[in-house]
C-alpha cells in the first residue's frame, strides 16, 4: 500500500492519533529543554556531521580498520552483501553456539532484514527483550515509532495482551505493574539463553569499540550475560575514533529521548576474558547502503544515528503515525531512506510524505538536510519511473497557460466563471482529493490595471 | 595480519569504492582535544537526583553504605575484588565474586556495593570501567540495589571529560545515568525494568 492509502487508514485510528500527539509533543518538549542547556549545540551538530561524513566518505579504510582492530581484541568480524546473507549467519553462529534460541536487543538493523522470522523458518526462537519490542511480537505487529515502537497501544490493550500471551492474571493496567510483568517473564531467559544479538550505535574504527545505547537494561543483559554475543551492525556505523564518542554521546541522548543522557550506555571491545561473553561476532552489514552510498546528495542519509527527533518534529509522522510508511524506518528519516536502502520503484510515494516544512532539518544532530533530500528523491522518482500521466499532462498544460498572455488571461476568466474545480474526474482525483482548490479572485490584477 | 577470504568482504569493499569516486577530498577533522577537566561535586547530586536515584552525601562512606542496605533491606550484598574494607565491612552478608558467581546466585543477591571509575557532573552519569572495587559488569547489572561510592576527586564535568579520562581503553565501560527505566507503555516513566531498579549514589565528601 502506498503513503496516501496506509494515511488514510491511520488516520481514522483514534487512539493512535491521541497516543502519537501525546507522545510528540511531550519528547518535542523534553528535547528542547535538554538541547537549550548545551551552550554549543550548533558547532556540536557541525561537529556530528563531520565525524559522520569523514568515515562515510572513506568507508572501505574505516571499516578495514574496524575490522582490524575487532580481530585483534578477540572479536570476528563477517561480513554481508544483504540481508539472506545476514540472517544466514546469525543462524549458523547460533546453532554453532549450540543454542535454538537468541535474545535480542531492540536493533533498527536486525528489523530492517527481518531476522526474527528468518531465524523461525531456521527453527531458531528470537527472544525480543525490549519491553515495546515484546508488546508489538507478543501481538503480531509492526513497531510505529523508532524509539517506543508500541506508541500505538494503550494501557488496557496491552494488560489484555499480557495475560493472554505471558500467563499473567490479574493485572492492573498500571505501566509500573504492566513492566514488572514483563521483568518476571524476560528474567528466566536473559539467565538461560547462550546467544545474544544486538544492534550497535557506533563502533569505533580505531579502537573497535562497539556502542550500544538503552534504557532498560536489555541491553546490557543481552550483551553481558550470553556465551556467544551477535552485533549486527550496518556500515554506516562506523565512527573513526575513540574521541568521536564524546560527541556522539551528547547529541544522541539529548535528541533522542529528550534525557541529559539514557540509562545505560555499553561499550565493548572484543572480548574481554572474564567479563561477559566469551565469543563476540560482528557482522557488516550493506543491504542497499552502498547504493545509498553512491548517491552524492542522497549518501547523506547514512549519516542517521536513528535518535528520531525528525519523527516528533514532523506535523505528517504526528498524524499519520509510523505504519504509513510502510517500512522499518518511518518519519521524514524514513521517506529518504527507505527508497534509498530498498528499490527507488517500490517506495515512489514516499518521497512526497512530507509538506517539506523543515522541522526535521532543524532538529537532526547530524544536519541531514532531509527537505534538500527529498526534494532530490522527488525528481529522481520522476527522472526514473516517469510521471503519473496525469501529472504530466496537467504540467504540459500548466506550460501551454503560461506560455502566453492570451491563454493565461482566458483562463483566468474561465476559472473566476467556473470556480476552480474542488473536484477534479477520474485521474486528477488524486491531485484534488487532498487539495483545497484557491478562491479565484472577483478581478484580477490585470483587469485591475487595464482600468486604471 | 591475514584479512578472512569472503566474496562479500571483496564485494562490499569494491561497491564502497565505486560508490565514492566523487569524493576527490576527504576533510579530516581532528577530533575534539579533550582534557578530563574536574566536576561540581554538588551538580552531581543534583543531576543523579533528577533520575530519580538516590544521592546522599557524606564523610562517613562505611556508615552511609550500612544505612543505605539497612533502609532497602538488602543483607546478602555481592561485593567486588577490590572492594575497600571497611566498605566491605559495612555489608551484613557480604558475599564475594572470587571465584566469579553464577549469574544465578548474582540474580538471587539483595544488591551490590561498587565503587566507579568517575562520574560526569553535568549528566548525573556513574562510569564503570571495570577496574577495582567495580567488578565485572553482571556483577552490578543482576542485583537489584546498586550501591555505588563515588569521591570528590572523581567528579568530572561532562560526557567529553569521561570519554578524555577513559581513553583508549579496551575493557568494557558502561555509563549508568540513574536506574534503568522505560516509557514505553504510554509514555509513562517506570524506573526498574531490567537492571537494578534502585539506584543509591554515595557521594564522599
Amino acid at each position: 500500500m502506498s503513503f496516501p492509502d496506509a494515511a488514510r487508514v491511520e488516520l481514522d485510528k483514534a487512539q493512535q492519533r491521541r497516543n502519537l500527539r501525546k507522545a510528540t509533543t511531550t519528547i518535542r518538549a523534553k528535547r528542547a529543554a535538554v538541547v537549550a542547556e548545551v551552550p554549543d549545540w550548533e558547532p556540536l551538530r557541525d561537529e556530528g556531521a563531520r565525524v559522520k561524513d569523514e568515515a562515510l566518505h572513506d568507508l572501505a579504510t574505516h571499516l578495514e580498520r574496524l575490522e582490524v582492530a575487532v580481530t585483534a581484541a578477540g572479536g570476528t568480524v563477517h561480513w554481508a552483501r544483504d540481508a539472506a546473507e545476514a540472517n544466514a549467519l546469525v543462524a549458523r553462529l547460533t546453532r554453532a553456539a549450540g543454542s535454538d534460541e537468541i535474545i535480542k536487543v531492540k536493533s533498527m538493523a536486525t528489523d530492517e532484514i527481518g531476522l526474527n522470522a528468518a531465524l523461525a523458518a531456521e527453527g531458531i526462537t528470537a527472544h525480543e527483550t525490549d519491553l515495546a519490542e515484546l508488546i508489538v511480537a507478543l501481538a503480531g505487529d509492526r513497531p510505529s515509532h523508532i524509539l517506543v515502537p508500541a506508541i500505538h497501544r494503550n494501557r488496557a490493550e496491552i494488560r489484555d495482551l499480557f495475560e493472554a500471551e505471558l500467563g499473567e492474571t490479574g493485572l492492573s493496567t498500571d505501566p509500573a505493574a504492566l513492566t514488572a510483568a514483563a521483568r518476571r517473564h524476560l528474567r528466566e531467559r536473559f539467565l538461560r539463553v547462550k546467544v545474544g544479538v544486538s544492534g550497535a550505535n557506533f563502533a569505533v574504527a580505531e579502537t573497535g569499540t562497539v556502542c550500544v545505547v538503552e534504557s532498560e537494561g536489555n541491553g546490557r543483559m543481552c550483551t553481558t550475560l550470553p556465551d556467544t554475543l551477535i552485533t549486527v551492525m550496518g556500515i554506516e556505523k562506523v565512527i573513526p575514533r575513540h574521541a568521536d564518542l564524546a560527541t556522539m554521546l551528547t547529541l544522541l541522548p539529548r535528541s533522542s529521548t529528550g534525557e541529559r543522557m539514557n540509562p545505560y550506555t555499553s561499550l565493548w571491545t572484543g572480548v574481554t576474558p572474564g567479563d561477559g561473553p566469551r565469543d563476540f561476532h560482528l557482522i557488516l552489514l550493506d543491504n542497499g547502503r552502498t547504493a545509498t552510498l553512491a548517491d552524492p546528495v542522497g549518501r547523506d542519509a547514512l549519516r542517521c544515528i536513528r535518535c528520531s527527533a525528525c519523527l516528533n518534529s514532523c506535523p505528517v509522522y504526528e498524524r499519520a503515525g509510523g505504519h504509513a510508511y510502510g517500512n522499518t524506518y518511518p518519519g521524514p528519516i524514513g521517506a529518504i531512506l527507505a527508497p534509498q536502502l530498498a528499490e527507488l520503484r517500490d517506495h515512489t510515494a514516499l518521497p512526497w510524505a512530507s509538506s517539506l516544512c523543515g522541522a526535521c532539518y532543524e532538529v537532526c544532530p547530524v544536519k541531514i538536510d532531509i527537505p534538500t533530500i527529498l526534494v532530490h528523491l522527488r525528481s529522481r522518482v520522476v527522472r526514473e519511473q516517469g510521471a503519473p500521466p496525469s501529472e504530466r499532462l496537467a504540467m504540459e498544460a500548466m506550460a501551454r497557460v503560461f506560455a502566453s498572455r492570451r491563454r493565461y488571461e482566458a483562463a483566468q476568466r474561465g476559472a473566476r466563471l467556473a470556480g476552480l474545480a474542488a473536484h477534479l474526474p477520474g485521474p486528477l482525483r488524486t491531485w484534488s482529493g487532498v487539495r483545497e482548490p484557491p478562491q479565484a479572485p472577483r478581478r484580477t490584477f490585470r483587469d485591475w490595471w487595464r482600468s486604471r | 595480519m591475514a584479512q578472512p577470504l569472503s566474496a562479500a568482504r571483496q564485494e562490499i569493499l569494491a561497491r564502497i569504492r565505486a560508490a565514492t569516486t566523487d569524493v576527490t577530498s576527504i576533510s579530516i577533522h581532528h577530533g575534539r582535544k579533550l582534557t578530563a577537566r574536574p566536576g561540581d561535586p554538588g551538580l552531581l547530586a543534583q543531576r543523579v537526583a533528577d533520575y530519580r536515584a538516590t544521592v546522599t552525601r557524606t564523610d562517613d562512606v562505611a556508615g552511609a553504605i550500612a544505612a543505605l542496605l539497612a533502609e532497602h533491606g538488602a543483607r546478602r550484598v555481592a561485593a567486588p575484588p577490590g572492594l575497600p574494607a571497611d566498605w566491605l565491612a559495612a555489608i551484613p552478608e557480604a558475599v564475594r565474586d572470587e571465584p566469579p558467581l553464577a549469574h544465578a546466585e548474582l540474580a538471587a543477591l539483595d544488591g551490590v556495593v561498587t565503587g566507579c571509575a568517575h562520574a560526569i557532573a553535568e549528566t548525573g552519569t556513574i562510569t564503570l570501567d571495570g577496574g577495582p572495587g567495580q567488578g565485572r559488569r553482571a556483577l552490578t547489572l543482576l542485583p537489584d540495589l546498586h550501591v555505588c561510592v563515588v569521591r570528590a576527586d572523581q567528579v568530572l564535568a561532562d560526557v567529553p571529560d569521561s570519554i578524555a579520562a577513559l581513553g583508549d581503553t579496551t575493557r568494557p565501560v558502561t555509563f549508568v545515568s540513574g536506574p534503568s527505566a522505560t516509557s514505553d507503555i504510554e509514555l509513562e516513566r517506570v524506573e526498574g525494568v531490567h537492571g537494578p531498579r534502585r539506584l543509591a549514589v554515595v557521594l564522599a565528601a
